[in-house]
C-alpha cells in the first residue's frame, strides 16, 4: 500500500515537538508532550491503513474494497479512549505534584544520586573478623561473642 | 514412591505446627516420617535387588516431553536406606540437641523434613528435569539448614557460599544433560546412560560430560569446589551428620554411579574424576592433620573421603561399583555416627577444640566406645564394613583394567596414601576427643539423657553389622555391580575373608603407616606448648571465591552510578536514543521499499496540515500552560479533520468529543497553577531534545513507509463488512469490531480506563475513594425546590429564582444565569442523544464511546454551571459503582456466552415484535455496548468530581484556613 507524503509529515512534526516536550522536567509540558505524541500515533496507525475510501459502513450500494480499512479504525478508536484516561492520570499526577511541593517537575532521586557520590559499596561478608578457624561453637562460653552487631532478627 | 514424597512434603508442611505444639518433641514424630520410608523400602527390596525395578511415571506436560519418573533400582534403593535411616535417627537425635526454647526451631524441622524427601527424590528421579529439580531442591534446603542461626555472620555466609556453589554447579550440570537430552533423545536418564554407548565419542557428548563432571565437582566437594563444605560447619551438627555426610554430598557421587555403566566409555569422564578424586582426597587428608576443631577435623576428612568415592566409582569395574557402594554405605553410617558424637561432646562439654578436651574418655566411656567402634569402621578394621569395603577397593585397583592403563596404578597409589592419612586423622581425632593429655585439666563433662545417644550408636554398631553380614550385602549390590565390566575372570564378592591375598598386604601396610604418621604428630603435639602448629592458611580456592565476588559487587556499583543518573529525562532520552539507533539500522539493512508515494490524498490535507505542524511547534514553545493545552488541542481537531477526511466518521466523532473532554479535565487542573510556564523548569539543552525529536519523528515515518510498502495483500478486513451484517448484524463495521470481532482489544481497554480512573481519584482524594459529592434525596430535593419556589412567587424576597438546584451555593459572582438556564434545558435532551448515539452505532457513525462522552459533556456543562453541589444532583450515582457495572456488564457479555456453550464473546440477535410501533432487533452485543458506555460516563464522573469537586473543596479549605489564621 502507499502511503501520503502529506500525513507524514504531519506525523513526524507531531512526533518531533511531542519528544522534545516529553524530555521536559516540567510535568505540564510533560503531559502536553504526551497528547501530541498520542495524537501522532493515531496518525501513524491511520497511515498504515492505507489510501482514503469511503466510510465503513456496510450499505446495500457500497463494496468493500472501495471502503477504508476498518481494522485499523478499531485499534485507534481503542488509542484515542486510552490516550484520554491516561492524560486524566497525567493531571491527578500534576494536581497532587502542586499539592504536595508547590511545583510539578520530575525532580532527580536524591537516593540515586547519593550512591554514586556515596562511600564505595561494601564487599560481601568475607570470614567472621576472628573466627578462621575456630567455628562458633553453639553451647560454649564463646558462642555469645560471636554473636553479630547488627542484629535484626526481631522477637529474639 | 511419589505417595512417599507426597508424605515428606506434608510433613514438612505440618513440621512448624507440631514444634509449636510439642517443642522438640515434634522430632520423634517426624523421625516417623523417614522411617515410613524405609519400611517402604525393605518391603520393595526383594524384587528391586532381584532386578525388577519398581517405575512410576507422571505425564504432566506429555506434549513436551515433562513426564516425571521414579525409578528403584539396585543403586537407589541403597542411598533411599542411607537416607532415609541416617534421616529418622539425625531427627530423633535433634530432639535431644536443640533445647526447649530455641528459636526458628518449626522452620528448622520443616527444612530437614523437606530436604530428606527431596534427597530421597534424587536418587529415585530417573527423569533429567525431576533429578535437576531435587538437586536444586537438596541445595536450597542445605542453604535454610546451615543458617539456622541467621545472627551469626560465619552462619549466613556459609549457607550463601554453600548455596552459590552448589547451584552454579548444578545450572552447568543442567546444560550437561539438556543436551544429552537433546543428544539421546530420551530424558529419561537411564536411556541416557544406554544410549550413549552409541555415541561416546561425539564433541557434544564429551562437552556434556565435562559439564556434568562440574556439577558432580561441586556438589560432592571435590578439588576445586571444595572450600564450601568446611565452611558449612557452621550449621548445627545434626546438619552436618545428616547433609555433609551421609546425604546431600553423597548426591553427586550418587551421579557417578548412575552414569558410570554408560559413561565409562566417554573419553575424559574416569580420568577426570579419577584426577580430582586422588588431589581431593590427599588434599583433605592433610589439612585435616592440622584442624584442632573436632568438626573441622571430620569435614576435611569427609572431603578426602568423597575424594576416595568418586575415584572408586570411576574406574568403572564390577569389582569397583562393589567396593564403591560398600565403602558408600560405610562411610554414610561411620561420619555421621562421628558427627554426631561431636555433637554430643559439644553439649555435654560446651567445647570442640583438641587442645582443651582431656580425660573424657574416662568420663563418658559409652561415647568413647561409639566413637571408637565408628572409628574403626572409618579406618577399615575387622569386621567393620570399611575393611570389607577398602580390602574389596584395593582387590579391585589391584587387578587393574586395561581400559583405564597407567590410570589405575595412579588410583592405587592415591588411594593408599590417602587411606594413610584417614587412619591417621581419624585416630588423631579420637585421641583429641577422649584421651588424657599431659598438662591440660579435666574437661567439666555434664551428663545427658540416655537416648541422646542411641543415634550415634545405632549408626556405630550397624557399622560393625553390615561387615559380618557382608555376603547379604554383597548379594544386596549384586544388582547393581552386574552392569560393568568385570575386570576378573572368577566373580568376586564381599566378604570379611578371602584368605590371604595382595590387597590385605596393602590394608596392613596402610594401617601400620597411618599409626605411625599419627604417633609421630601426637608426640609432637603434646610435646609443644600451645598444641600443634597453627593451620595452614585458607586453600586459593577459597579466596578466590570471596575475590571473585567482591569484583562482582564492585563492578556492579560502578554500572549502577555510571547508569543511574537519577534523572528521568535522562532514562528517556537513553532509551528514545537506543530506539532510534536500533530502527536505523533494521531500516539500513532493509531490501525492500515501496516504489510510489502519494502526495496527498486531498489537497485540503495541506491545509489542515500547515494548521497542524504550526499548533505543534507553538505548542512547543508555549510560555504559558493554557496557551499550550489550547495549542495542543488544535492539533486534535486537526486529527478530527483528517480522520473524516480519510473515511472514518467514527474516529472523527470520538476524537471531537475526546478533545472537548480534555480541554475540560485541563482546564480544571490549570486553574490551581500559575499560568506562565516557569523558565526556571526548563530543561537544559534544547538541541540534543530537539535532535531526539527529530530524529524520532524522521524514523517513524520511515518506519510507517516500509511497513505500509509491506502490507502488499489483501488486507484481512476486506471480508470483514460481509462478517459484520451476517455475524454481528450491524452496519458500522467499526462498532462491530470493537464489540464483537475484536471484543477482547476492548475489554482490556475498558479495565485500562477503570485502572486510570480509579487512579485520578487517588490522587487527588488522598484518604478515601468513597464519594463526597453532597447528595440530595428525592425527598428533601422536591422539599427544598418547593419552597423556593415559594419563595420566588413571593414577591418581597431579595433573592429570586435560581435555574438550578446548586446555584444557591454559588457565590454570587460566579453564577451565570445565561448559563444555567441553558443547562438547564439542554440537559435531559443530551442524556437522550447520548443515547441514540449509543444505540444507534450498531449500523451508523456512533457508539457507546461517543455516546459515553456525550452524556460525560451533559455533567461536565452541569457541573460548570452549577458547582460540585450540582453535579451530585445530576449524577446520583457513585463514579465507582457506574465503573464497576460496566466492566461487569462488558465482562459478563463475554463470558455470557460460554454458558451457552459458544466462544467467549459470540453474540446473537433477537427479533422482537412491538405491534403497531414494529420489530426490533436486539443484538446482544449491545449490553457490550452499554457496559462500555456507563465506563466511559464513569470515567468523566471521576475526573469531574476528583479534578472538579474535590479540588474545589481543597480550595474552600485552604481559603477558609487562611481566613482563619488572619482573622486570629
Amino acid at each position: 500500500m502507499t502511503v501520503s507524503l502529506v500525513l507524514l509529515v504531519i506525523m513526524a512534526a507531531l512526533y518531533a515537538a511531542g519528544l522534545y516536550l516529553m524530555l521536559e522536567r516540567s510535568l505540564t509540558r510533560v503531559l502536553i508532550g504526551f497528547l501530541l505524541a498520542a495524537n501522532a500515533t493515531s496518525l501513524l496507525i491511520v497511515i498504515v491503513a492505507g489510501p482514503a475510501g469511503t466510510a465503513p459502513i456496510a450499505d446495500e450500494g457500497a463494496s468493500s474494497l472501495e471502503m477504508a480499512d476498518p481494522l485499523p479504525q478499531a485499534l485507534t478508536l481503542t488509542a484515542i479512549v486510552i490516550t484520554f484516561a491516561v492524560s486524566a492520570f497525567l493531571l491527578g499526577l500534576i494536581y497532587r505534584s502542586w499539592r504536595l511541593a508547590n511545583r510539578d517537575v520530575v525532580a532527580d532521586d536524591r537516593d540515586t544520586i547519593a550512591m554514586r557520590e556515596g562511600p564505595a559499596i561494601a564487599a560481601t561478608e568475607g570470614p567472621a573478623a576472628g573466627a578462621e578457624d575456630e567455628l562458633a561453637t553453639e553451647f560454649g562460653p564463646g558462642a555469645e561473642a560471636l554473636r553479630d552487631a547488627t542484629e535484626t532478627e526481631a522477637g529474639r | 514412591m511419589f505417595a512417599v514424597l507426597l508424605l515428606f512434603g506434608a510433613a514438612s508442611l505440618l513440621a512448624p505446627l507440631l514444634v509449636r505444639r510439642f517443642g522438640p518433641w515434634a522430632f520423634p514424630i517426624l523421625a516417623f516420617v523417614p522411617l515410613a520410608a524405609l519400611v517402604h523400602a525393605i518391603v520393595v527390596a526383594p524384587a528391586v535387588l532381584g532386578g525388577r525395578p519398581i517405575v512410576e511415571s507422571f505425564a504432566w506436560i506429555p506434549a513436551f516431553g515433562i513426564v516425571p519418573t521414579l525409578r528403584m533400582d539396585a543403586l537407589a534403593w541403597l542411598l533411599v536406606i542411607i537416607a532415609t535411616g541416617v534421616g529418622a535417627l539425625v531427627l530423633a537425635y535433634c530432639m535431644r540437641y536443640f533445647p526447649r526454647g530455641e528459636p526458628g526451631l518449626g522452620r528448622f524441622a520443616a527444612a530437614l523434613t523437606a530436604f530428606a524427601g527431596s534427597m530421597v527424590g534424587l536418587v529415585l528421579a530417573d527423569d533429567v528435569f525431576t533429578l535437576v529439580t531435587f538437586w536444586e531442591a537438596t541445595s536450597v534446603f542445605s542453604y535454610l539448614l546451615i543458617a539456622h542461626r541467621r545472627d551469626l555472620r560465619s552462619s549466613r555466609g556459609a549457607a550463601l557460599q554453600a548455596l552459590l556453589v552448589t547451584t552454579l554447579g548444578g545450572l552447568v550440570m543442567l546444560v550437561g544433560l539438556v543436551v544429552l537430552t537433546v543428544e539421546t533423545g530420551t530424558s529419561r536418564v537411564s536411556g541416557i546412560v544406554e544410549a550413549i554407548v552409541a555415541v561416546p565419542d561425539g564433541p557434544l557428548a564429551i562437552t556434556a560430560t565435562a559439564l556434568i563432571v562440574v556439577g558432580i565437582v561441586s556438589k560432592s566437594a571435590l578439588w576445586p569446589l571444595h572450600f564450601w563444605l568446611p565452611r558449612a560447619m557452621a550449621a548445627p551438627t545434626p546438619v552436618s551428620a545428616y547433609l555433609h555426610a551421609a546425604a546431600m554430598v553423597k548426591a553427586g557421587v550418587y551421579l557417578v554411579a548412575r552414569l558410570a555403566p554408560g559413561f565409562i566409555e566417554v573419553p575424559g569422564f574416569r580420568e577426570s574424576l579419577i584426577l580430582l578424586g586422588i588431589v581431593t582426597m590427599l588434599l583433605g587428608g592433610i589439612v585435616a592433620m592440622r584442624q584442632h576443631d573436632l568438626k573441622l577435623l571430620l569435614a576435611y576428612g569427609t572431603v578426602s573421603q568423597l575424594g576416595f568415592l568418586v575415584t572408586v566409582f570411576a574406574i568403572g569395574t564390577r569389582e569397583a561399583a562393589l567396593a564403591g557402594l560398600a565403602l558408600l554405605l560405610a562411610h554414610a553410617l561411620g561420619k555421621s555416627a562421628l558427627f554426631l558424637v561431636t555433637g554430643v561432646i559439644d553439649h555435654r562439654t560446651g567445647t570442640r577444640d583438641i587442645r582443651r578436651l582431656s580425660q573424657l574418655g574416662r568420663q563418658a566411656p559409652v561415647l568413647a566406645a561409639t566413637a571408637i567402634v565408628a572409628a574403626a569402621g572409618m579406618i577399615g578394621l575387622p569386621p567393620a564394613l570399611g575393611f570389607v569395603a577398602k580390602e574389596a577397593v584395593f582387590t579391585a585397583l589391584l587387578g587393574g583394567t586395561a581400559s583405564l592403563g597407567a590410570w589405575t596404578w595412579v588410583a592405587l597409589v592415591g588411594t593408599a596414601l590417602g587411606s594413610v592419612a584417614t587412619v591417621a586423622y581419624t585416630v588423631r581425632f579420637v585421641w583429641g576427643a577422649f584421651a588424657t593429655k599431659r598438662g591440660v585439666e579435666a574437661v567439666r563433662d555434664v551428663p545427658e539423657h540416655p537416648d541422646f545417644l542411641l543415634a550415634p550408636v545405632v549408626l556405630a554398631l550397624a557399622g560393625v553389622a553390615f561387615g559380618v553380614a557382608s555376603p547379604w550385602v554383597d548379594h544386596w549390590f549384586a544388582g547393581y555391580a552386574d552392569a560393568l565390566p568385570a575386570a576378573a575372570e572368577e566373580s568376586y564378592h564381599l566378604a570379611l575373608w578371602h584368605g590371604l591375598e595382595p590387597a590385605l598386604a596393602v590394608s596392613t601396610v596402610i594401617l601400620a603407616a597411618g599409626a605411625a604418621w599419627v604417633a609421630i604428630a601426637i608426640r609432637r603435639e603434646s610435646r609443644s606448648a600451645d598444641g600443634a602448629r597453627a593451620p595452614r592458611p585458607r586453600a586459593d580456592a577459597q579466596s578466590a571465591y570471596e575475590a571473585a565476588l567482591a569484583g562482582l559487587d564492585r563492578a556492579a556499583a560502578k554500572t549502577t552510578a555510571t547508569m543511574q543518573r537519577g534523572s528521568l529525562p535522562f532514562y528517556l532520552a537513553v532509551i528514545l536514543t537506543v530506539f532510534v539507533a536500533g530502527v536505523a539500522l533494521a531500516l539500513a539493512f532493509n531490501r525492500a521499499w515501496p516504489t510510489e508515494l502519494r502526495l496527498w490524498d486531498s489537497p485540503w490535507q495541506l491545509v489542515v496540515a500547515a494548521v497542524m505542524i504550526a499548533a505543534g511547534v507553538a505548542a512547543a514553545r508555549a510560555t504559558k500552560r493554557f496557551q499550550a493545552a489550547v495549542l495542543a488541542s488544535v492539533t486534535g481537531y486537526g486529527m478530527v479533520v483528517l480522520f473524516a477526511m480519510q473515511g472514518a466518521p467514527d474516529l472523527a466523532l470520538t476524537q471531537a468529543l475526546v478533545e472537548l473532554a480534555m480541554l475540560f479535565a485541563i482546564v480544571l487542573v490549570l486553574r490551581r497553577l500559575p499560568a506562565r510556564l516557569g523558565e526556571a523548569n526548563g530543561s537544559r539543552r534544547p538541541v540534543i531534545r530537539a535532535v531526539i525529536g527529530t530524529s524520532f519523528g524522521v524514523v517513524m515515518a520511515v518506519v510507517a513507509i516500509v511497513a505500509a510498502g509491506a502490507r502488499t495483500d489483501l488486507p484481512v478486513s476486506v471480508g470483514w463488512p460481509e462478517l459484520a451484517v451476517t455475524i454481528g448484524h450491524g452496519a458500522n463495521v467499526v462498532n462491530v469490531a470493537l464489540v464483537d470481532l475484536r471484543g477482547w482489544d476492548t475489554l482490556g481497554e475498558l479495565t485500562v480506563v477503570l485502572a486510570a480512573a480509579t487512579g485520578v481519584a487517588s490522587l487527588v482524594f488522598v484518604s478515601t475513594r468513597d464519594d463526597t459529592l453532597p447528595r440530595l434525596t428525592r425527598g428533601q430535593a422536591i422539599r427544598e425546590t418547593q419552597a423556593r419556589m415559594r419563595k420566588a412567587a413571593d414577591p418581597t424576597t431579595p433573592d429570586r429564582g435560581s435555574w438550578l438546584l446548586g446555584g444557591r451555593t454559588l457565590a454570587p459572582h460566579n453564577r451565570s444565569i445565561l448559563l444555567e438556564v441553558t443547562v438547564r434545558l439542554i440537559f435531559h435532551a443530551v442524556i437522550v442523544v447520548s443515547l441514540f448515539v449509543l444505540l444507534t452505532g450498531h449500523n451508523a457513525p456512533g457508539g457507546g464511546f461517543a455516546g459515553g462522552l456525550v452524556a460525560g459533556m451533559a455533567l461536565v456543562a452541569r457541573y460548570l454551571a452549577g458547582g460540585r453541589h450540582e453535579l451530585g444532583a445530576a449524577a446520583p450515582v457513585a463514579a465507582g459503582a457506574l465503573l464497576g457495572t460496566g466492566l461487569l456488564l462488558a465482562a459478563g457479555t463475554a463470558a455470557g456466552s460460554l454458558v451457552f456453550g459458544a466462544d467467549a464473546l459470540t453474540s446473537t440477535w433477537f427479533t422482537v415484535d412491538l405491534g403497531p410501533i414494529g420489530s426490533f432487533d436486539f443484538v446482544t452485543s449491545a449490553i457490550f455496548d452499554i457496559g462500555v458506555y456507563l465506563i466511559v460516563i464513569g470515567l468523566i464522573l471521576d475526573v469531574l468530581r476528583s479534578l472538579g469537586a474535590e479540588v474545589d473543596r481543597h480550595e474552600e479549605r485552604r481559603i477558609a484556613r487562611r481566613e482563619a489564621g488572619a482573622g486570629s
